[in-house]
């Protein structure tokens, strides 16, 4: 590849060549190349999924009721999602209205798993990535409770609470058992936290962990069954019972109180400990902007969380719909998931075909058309054997995942793309947070472009989230106290009610972002079923055009400290709480001839 | 109000794996065996763990035994059933190669030790996968073949747990997975492998082209 220049990047790989691979703790596997140039800046950056999935095609011929079994069991993070955004694509191809109630609990369910992903996210994956676990060894534990006190009224703040903690962790340490922690930098000057800053973090990664077993009690409570909880084509599989007498395994007044007495909680701690320690951890990072990629230029959300069941217009999605181009921050272009001309995935550099090879070059397929055959072959630049890959070559195909488009261009989605969206609509409740935090933080508005940006993002999402569980909760009692107990629709149940053939497609805001499914069925049976998830956006290879992904966006022009050591890279990736699992198509290749770096 | 008592249990029979991927599903399917054929006496929990990680914790950390079904690969040859017990377990648990999860539950066991968990028993039922790049596959016949042989050490386990396992004379009530992933219409109902490619490895695929 010579240099060349697209969205306003600069790509040269002329520079030295550095492997990150997997760069993923959990689910999934994950490949970075960066090329580095002499002041160790990264002047070009290619992503690649190293795993097949083909989800889709296991699903041909089996009845469409049952799709949502089978994508909840694609990988460990976002069950639920995928198991609603499966029905919704079914209800739409068939036409079923689901009730107000089966609403209300679809919302309560799918923001309990925003808040809880995000949350977790936070404290378990991506706090490592700013906060130095050994560090917090040295730490005051007198110095510690100052700082929390001076940032949060959260009540477990005592010297001798932080000192315990800071023995605990002495001891994890000492036993050489480092599990969670074992992949840190530790030391790498890339961390810019004092001791007592670490300190706190980590004792606030424990409490999340004791706090996270709570909320997910609610998906338990309406969903049935944990860890896998139950959905229905047509509404939510659970039966309402305000009387206590009646139908035994209903949900009653003690589990909906249980349900409102969770919600509160997860406000509180959400608003009392993530925002207050993400703030305090964002204030030493202030200098580090990078990461932004294309959040500045291009950013998409399909909307999700419908006010009033049955209206998927952009008025009734409070979370906000729509699609930024070109870096136009005037103007959000309407988004129709339909339109054969918006969404369209490109194979040029992904290992698959379309119908007639890879003779036409630039060519899109709009998921209810596409089509997934695997196609494995190396750029004729790439080192290494086709079982034993030592560099990619960007120029060829490169990764199993395909390359999406929205009106041909490459796009970011997630809680970022969410917020700028929801900021450039102007609507309060996504403005104002948004503004409050850059005023905390002292810092101009271009600054939300940034890694920083996205985990920020985040973190104020997880709490309108929990605001937002809090609305359904008593919009969902109102309505039972009225009256209306219905959970389900099951009138178009029986296939011989559905027309011969039909396609739809269901779509939600999954924590990671946009995420569709497109259904086509056929005499009762599921003839085509695609998934555009939302780490296939993100981390898109290139296109016939050359245009690079949000992943690979986001790390030019970085800066990296250490070259065997690379942080940032690691910082910059996990902020968009890549998921690998669902968005590719196995292995990692083995072999260190480059400079090569394993993460756990 | 106390919330672990949701949680609780004496005894926690976890089956874990992704049961999309041929042989990684014999954990699920293990315990959904033992499940058909076996009842418990109260406080002895069955539970389809699948991928999830962290979910996973409360139930862990709320239990004093713990029983786990999950292929492993110890480099031993395939279908070989083979028990690991308590401090072992973690390493063996981290073995293997192509697991989606293994890093999932590894650091569950880490997080609940950080987090002050020490239970009386933990046992491994681990058996050595013959096959996992087969997507939308079942058990291969080999691994199928040692699922009487996982069981019986189970039960082995669980009778000197004072689990009380006896035999069912009826079905049970429920399944421990979803009926459209009961092992029969997952297996019949499968597309074609000219259909639906099959393969997982990126050096299948190379060596198929």
């Amino acid at each position: 590849m010579a240099a060349y220049e697209t969205q306003g990047f600069k790509l040269d790989n002329s520079g030295k060549r550095v492997v990150v691979d997997p760069v993923t703790r959990i689910e999934g596997h994950m490949r970075v190349e960066v090329n580095l140039d002499a002041n160790n800046v990264i002047r070009n950056a290619v992503s690649t999924g190293t795993m097949w999935r083909g989800l889709e095609v296991i699903l041909k011929g089996r009845d469409p009721r049952d799709a949502w079994a089978f994508t909840e069991r694609i990988c460990g993070v976002c069950t639920g999602t995928h198991a609603l955004t499966s029905v919704r694509a079914v209800e739409d191809a068939l036409a079923i209205k689901i009730p107000e109630n089966a609403n209300s609990i679809r919302n309560i369910m799918q923001l309990t798993l925003q808040a809880h992903d995000h949350l977790v996210h936070f404290y378990h994956l991506h706090a490592l990535d700013w906060v130095d676990v050994v560090s917090a060894l040295k730490a005051d534990p007198k110095a510690t409770s100052a700082l929390a006190q001076s940032i949060s009224p959260w009540p477990n703040s005592s010297p001798g609470y932080f000192r315990d903690v800071q023995n605990r962790l002495k001891k994890f340490v000492e036993s050489g058992q480092l599990g969670p922690f074992m992949n840190g930098y530790w030391g790498n000057p890339a961390y810019k936290l004092p001791p007592e800053a670490n300190l706190m973090a980590v004792t606030h990664y424990l409490e999340a962990l004791d706090f996270q077993k709570d909320i997910v009690k609610i998906h338990t409570i309406y969903g049935g069954k944990n860890p896998h909880p139950n959905w229905l084509v047509g509404g939510v599989p659970c039966a309402i019972n305000v009387h206590d007498t009646g139908a035994v395994g209903a949900v009653n007044m003690e589990r909906l109180n249980l349900v409102s007495y969770i919600i509160d909680r997860t406000i509180e701690f959400i608003d009392q400990v993530y925002i207050p320690d993400l703030l305090a951890i964002a204030s030493f990072y202030k200098g580090w902007t990078h990461g932004g990629g294309l959040s500045s230029k291009s950013v998409l959300s399909y909307g999700d969380i419908p006010d009033k069941a049955n209206d998927y217009s952009a008025a009734n999605l409070m979370l906000p719909r729509g699609a930024i181009i070109n870096g136009d921050l005037t103007r959000v272009h309407e988004v129709d998931l339909r339109d054969p001309t918006q969404v369209q995935e490109f194979v040029d550099h992904s290992w698959f075909k379309y119908e007639g090879g890879n003779s036409v070059p630039g060519k899109g397929l709009h998921p209810w058309d596409g089509e997934t055959v695997p196609h494995y072959e190396l750029g004729k630049n790439a080192k290494g054997s086709k079982t034993n890959i030592q560099q990619i070559d960007e120029g060829g195909k490169y990764s199993w995942i395909k390359a999406p488009r929205w009106k041909g261009h490459a796009m970011e989605v997630g809680p970022l793309a969410r917020y700028i969206i929801g900021y450039v609509q102007k609507k309060p409740e996504f403005k104002e947070p948004v503004d409050m935090v850059l005023k905390k933080l002292d810092l101009p508005l271009p600054a939300l472009f940034s890694t920083l940006g996205r985990t920020a993002a985040r973190g104020l999402e997880a709490s309108w989230a929990a605001h937002k569980m809090r609305y359904f909760q008593d919009k969902l009692m109102a309505n039972l106290k009225a009256g209306d107990l219905s959970t389900a629709n099951i009138e178009k149940w029986e296939p011989s009610t559905w027309p011969a053939e039909t396609k739809g497609v269901g779509f939600t805001e999954a924590p990671r972002g946009a995420l569709g499914h497109w259904v086509r069925i056929k005499e009762g049976r599921i003839d085509n079923y695609q998934c555009v998830v939302p780490t296939t956006w993100n981390g898109s290879p290139r296109d016939s055009k050359g245009q690079i992904g949000a992943f690979e966006a986001s790390l030019m022009n970085t800066p990296v400290a250490k070259a065997d050591q690379p942080l940032e890279i690691l910082r910059t990736l996990h902020s968009f709480d890549p998921c690998l699992a669902c968005s590719t198509h196995v292995m990692a290749p083995d072999g260190a001839e480059l400079t090569k770096v394993r993460v756990r | 109000m106390n919330q672990d008592a949701d949680y609780a249990c004496d005894t926690l029979i976890l089956g874990i794996g992704n049961l999309l991927w041929a042989d990684e599903g014999y954990g699920v399917r293990a315990l959904e065996r033992l499940h058909q054929g076996w009842r418990f006496r109260p406080g002895v929990r069955l539970l389809d763990g699948g991928t999830q990680g962290l979910y996973l914790l409360p139930y862990v950390e709320n239990c004093r035994r713990l029983l786990i079904f999950d292929a492993v690969d110890y480099g031993l040859p395939p279908g070989t059933v083979k028990v690991v017990r308590d401090g072992d377990v973690p390493a063996f648990m981290g073995a293997r190669k192509m697991s989606l999860h293994q890093t999932g539950f590894q650091e569950v066991l880490a997080v609940a030790g950080l987090r002050g968990w020490q239970p009386e028993a933990i046992v491994l039922i681990g058996v050595q996968p013959e096959v996992l790049e087969d997507y939308g596959g079942s058990l291969t016949a080999t691994v199928k073949a040692r699922l009487p042989e996982a069981l019986a050490l189970a039960l082995e386990h669980l009778r000197a747990w004072d689990a009380g396992p006896e035999p069912r004379t009826t079905p049970p009530a429920e399944r421990i997975t979803l009926d459209a992933l009961d092992l029969t219409p997952y297996e019949t109902q499968r597309p074609s492998a000219a259909q639906a490619c099959r393969l997982g490895d990126g050096r299948f695929l190379g060596g198929a082209a």
